[in-house]
């Protein structure tokens, strides 16, 4: 059995320099002026219970790799999955083959921001429990016993529970003379209570706030979460959201809890930021950006105190590795410093493009089979200096509502306009919490809204919460990030009654 | 390299479980991406993986071990096996468990999976190139994706069945903006085949939606009359049918449950001749023809794997018929067993003409092109919020006049079907949101008369 936090032997016993030596030599032969070559085991387990009972206990297992040639100034990519030395020189000619075909429509020279070599480095993500070593009937078990514990309440008609776990090696080698081996775990439990109110016609469900993590099974034993609490509380806040009533649409003032906070710097901060996008890269898919690198340094994005970082380097955050997609060594560096734009989310073939000196690291493909694009790092708010907490927040506030946990959001495609909901919504009166009301969402645009923040927590109330599942880029990949914020107040914000906008 | 059939019998002969399911996926893909009038990322990818379904009977019930490895050796898919043998004998009692399926081996079993590379590009990428080169001298710039893919599903039971499916798929997506990115313009399509596109023709349209945009008119929030283009219909009618599990509305979780206990089948959702419904005979829209599922989920089994899908009206003249199941939740709701299909038609009884006529009838009404992150927002009355994307044009005595600005919307495709005033004939469509995960549709063009608007997005 592996020792917590060393790389698998099971993928360091597979021939990673060997192949990968031999696409570096074969990029050689075509005179490529950068290849790299990437070797990965996912491993993937879902178990999902409903009403207690298993129903999904599935296992992924993809090992494959990819070559990355610049010829002629043109990218060529190509990926395969049989570990042979014939099949990577095939891999390889594939990739030299692509950058060809591309080379007669493709105006911009490719070229890389430069990065020091890192030669035989290696990187495990902090945790202490693999959950690829817990036997499934133990972490069954454990679903199943939590969801009992929600089904006992009277207000519970039923339960789903799951845990997604993913354990990701990366094998790294480019022309340069980085190779790199890391190993991550990541895991996120979910629970979810669902009751109905016949006499009124409703039903609703409410979910576990507990966030994502880039830890091991330590987390459902209760390292870095109070399991207990959550579980306790849980199936009450379920029965009040069904007898709550509805909102009255209107302006009020929002304040916002991390667990709901974290999706909307996600989509209005975080997404708007990547460069990618800003210069339009998305343009046919996720989207672009309303902040465009001329307005890097005078952009006013929100209030002045808004600080937002960027980093790889947070321990336990997703987007966390020690070296990224380009053979980068991953940072940490500010986003908007005193409410104003100064920096974006960029990777090597960009920071050279627009002249921003080193990349920030933020290379990333999801899978052996796709190539790597700038995704999202840890994009984070920080907490003010004082010990301000979510209650002094909630005093200054005569008429308005606290927001917890995520739910539905949507944002369009210049990261203007958006539109979240909450787990709960409890009515905010004369300083004080009032109670649930129900189908209210917020509505904003970003700089608005973030111009509208007038107090930001302390260091106490900062949480990290994130998401397994962003989407980006064509062929759509899915990636794994963290945002830590702490609760912050926002100032007259608009609010809908879904039921309403429904027409009812 | 062993042939898949090869390392099926592989799987199957290794196995010590009671029963065995194999299904083994060869793709092969190729794709082409550019934006500001370059292309920026390509990629030719293969893959073969194989999930492998152990089924150990025991006193409480039979249990399974799932497991999906990419795997290309007999001693990968040897050791996939024993692992998911493994996996089953420690596993607790599925509760979806049930006979695995039994038959024989199918017509055309034997043929090679199909293959596609980056050749199959090479009249496209031309044509883009010279698409490139007009948008240049235009001073406006083109974004956009190709794919061709080709998928060959392999699947096989310890009970003596062999199933073969090979599923091509094509689709591109154009975006278009003036150098001065105060408009957005795309145009979209799939199908089986690269060939079927014409860049020149997407092009052509391409220009004519960007020519429209060249006079604004900003519009204020509200309810308007509002043409949504088969794609749109798409966006909004796919979401649906995700919703359609018949074991959660059942369990009182979705706009099909009915509130007093029980699900809404049976009940009129739409107006009169809306039908809705799968077909993976269809031609040009064809999809497998049997089940294939390597997870369980609240809709479809692992144990259903191989069961035969043929027709399925979701919705028939209005009446909601069915909701997806597998066995065991056809039995837990006391539904039928109605399997989801890889392909959504959507129609209405008697109606004529394209999205064109729709402008031409109208007096005064928006022309939607797509619209962009859907997500629920209320799964009671399946509330839908979301954004107009890439052109919403405003139309006046039967003819698009200029462009307006985008909105967030507000608004549940179950209720749009019982609330449209114009429909068209159902075509090939292509969805913006969901089309490059579920590409296979067929819808009307709708009219709405008071589609909600709920406020202005300034994305342009």
């Amino acid at each position: 059995m592996p020792t917590s936090r060393a790389v698998d032997p099971e993928f360091l016993a597979l021939p990673l320099k060997r192949l990968g030596d031999t696409a570096l030599q074969r990029g050689r032969d075509f005179h490529a002026e950068h290849t790299d070559f990437r070797l990965e085991r996912l491993r993937t387990q879902r178990l999902t219970l409903r009403d207690g009972a298993l129903i999904d206990a599935s296992e992924g297992d993809e090992t494959g790799f990819a070559v990355r040639v610049i010829i002629d100034g043109t990218w060529g990519f190509a990926a395969g999955v049989a570990l042979t030395t014939d099949e990577v020189v095939r891999v390889t000619e594939q990739a030299v083959r692509m950058a060809m075909v591309a080379k007669p429509i493709s105006t911009e020279r490719i070229e890389l921001a430069t990065e020091p070599v890192y030669r035989d480095k290696t990187w495990v993500s902090a945790y202490e429990v693999n959950p690829f070593e817990v036997p499934v009937p133990d972490k069954v078990a454990l679903l199943a016993q939590w969801s009992e514990r929600l089904s006992a309440h009277a207000a519970v008609d039923h339960v789903s529970a799951s845990v997604n776990q993913v354990s990701e090696n990366k094998y790294y080698a480019d022309s340069a003379g980085t190779t790199t081996t890391q190993q991550r775990i990541r895991l996120h439990p979910s629970l979810e209570a669902y009751g109905t109110d016949r006499e009124r016609g409703i039903f609703d469900s409410m979910r576990s706030t507990a966030p994502p993590v880039g830890r091991g099974w330590e987390y459902l034993d209760g390292a870095g979460y109070d399991w207990d609490s959550e579980l306790a509380a849980l199936p009450e806040h379920l029965a009040e959201k069904l007898a709550a009533p509805s909102v009255s649409a209107g302006s009020y003032d929002l304040v916002i809890d991390p667990s709901n906070l974290w999706l909307t710097i996600h989509e209005s901060i975080g997404h708007a930021t990547e460069l990618d996008r800003a210069l339009g890269y998305e343009a046919n898919y996720a989207g672009t950006s309303f902040a465009t690198p001329d307005r890097l340094g005078t952009l006013h994005y929100g209030s002045g105190g808004m600080h937002v970082t960027g980093d790889r380097t947070f321990d336990h955050g997703l987007a966390t590795v020690g070296y990224d997609d380009d053979g980068v060594a991953t940072q940490q560096w500010d986003i908007v410093k005193d409410g104003v734009l100064v920096g974006y989310q960029t990777d090597r073939r960009m920071a050279a493009l627009m002249g921003l000196g080193r990349s920030n690291g933020c290379a990333f493909a999801d899978s052996p089979g796709h190539i790597p694009i700038q995704r999202m790092a840890n994009v984070s708010l920080q907490p003010s200096a004082g010990a301000v907490s979510t209650a002094d927040l909630i005093a200054g506030v005569d008429h308005g509502l606290y927001v917890v946990g995520d739910k539905s959001w949507s944002i369009d495609m210049q990261r203007y306009n958006f539109q979240f909901t909450g787990q709960r919504f409890f009515a905010i009166r004369d300083g004080k919490l009032a109670g649930q009301v129900r189908d209210a969402a917020y509505q904003a645009t970003t700089t608005d809204f973030w111009g509208s923040m007038d107090a930001v927590g302390g260091p106490d109330t900062w949480v990290l919460h994130g998401a397994f599942n962003c989407g980006k880029a064509q062929p759509g990949q899915v990636a794994p990030v963290s945002h830590g914020c702490p609760a912050a107040r926002f100032r007259d914000i608009r609010i809908l009654n879904t039921t309403s906008e429904a027409g009812r | 390299m062993p042939t898949p059939q090869a390392l099926v019998d592989v799987a199957l002969e290794s196995t010590s479980a009671d029963q065995c399911i194999v299904v083994l996926t060869e793709s092969s893909t190729a794709n082409l991406r550019w934006a500001n009038n370059t292309l920026t990322t390509n990629g030719a990818m293969t893959g073969s993986h194989v999930t492998v379904i152990s089924v150990v009977d025991g006193a409480a019930g039979a249990a399974a071990g799932v497991l999906t490895r990419a795997a290309t050796t007999s001693s990968q898919v040897e050791a996939l096996v024993a692992a998911a043998d493994e996996a089953a004998r420690a596993a607790a009692p599925a509760d979806d468990a049930a006979e695995v399926v039994a038959g024989e081996q199918a017509p055309g079993w034997a043929a090679d999976p199909g293959h596609t590379s980056i050749e199959v590009f090479t009249d496209f990428a031309s044509d883009l190139g010279a698409a490139f080169g007009r948008a240049n001298s235009d001073a406006h710039l083109l974004y956009g994706y190709v794919e061709q893919d080709i998928s060959t599903t392999y699947l096989a039971t310890s009970r003596g069945l062999r199933l073969r499916h090979e599923q091509p798929t094509s689709h591109v997506g154009i975006t278009g903006k003036p150098a001065d990115l105060s408009t957005s313009a795309w145009v979209g399509q799939a199908a089986e085949d690269i060939s079927d596109f014409s860049v020149g023709d997407l092009d052509a349209e391409l220009v004519r939606r960007m020519r429209w945009g060249q006079r604004k008119v900003d519009l204020p929030a509200g309810r308007y009359d509002t043409i949504l283009p088969p794609t749109a219909v798409a966006d909004l009618a796919i979401y649906a049918y995700f919703v359609s599990s018949g074991r959660d509305a059942h369990e009182g979780q979705t706009v099909f449950s009915d509130p007093q206990g029980g699900t809404r089948v049976g009940q009129q959702v739409a107006k009169p001749g809306v039908r809705l419904h799968s077909d993976p005979h269809r031609p040009g829209l064809t999809s497998s023809p049997f089940l294939t599922a390597t997870s369980s989920d609240s809709t479809q089994s692992v144990f259903d794997n191989g069961l035969p899908l043929d027709a399925t009206d979701w919705i028939a003249d209005g009446r909601l018929q069915a909701l997806g199941t597998s066995r065991h939740t056809a039995e837990l709701t006391g539904l039928g067993l109605t399997p989801l299909v890889d392909n959504l038609l959507l129609g209405v009884d008697g109606a004529a003409g394209s999205v064109d006529d729709l402008v031409g009838s109208a007096d005064r009404a928006l022309l939607l092109t797509c619209l962009w992150y859907i997500r629920e927002v209320d799964p009671q009355t399946l509330l839908l919020t979301g954004l107009t994307r890439d052109g919403v044009y405003l139309v006046e005595g039967g003819e698009v006049v200029g462009a307006v600005n985008n909105f967030r919307f507000n608004e549940s495709p179950i209720d749009l079907l019982s609330r449209f005033s114009g429909a068209g004939e159902s075509v090939r469509s292509f969805s913006r949101e969901w089309g490059d995960y579920f590409p296979r549709t067929m819808t009307p063009p709708l009219r709405i008369p008071d589609f909600n608007m709920s406020s202005v997005s300034q994305a342009s």
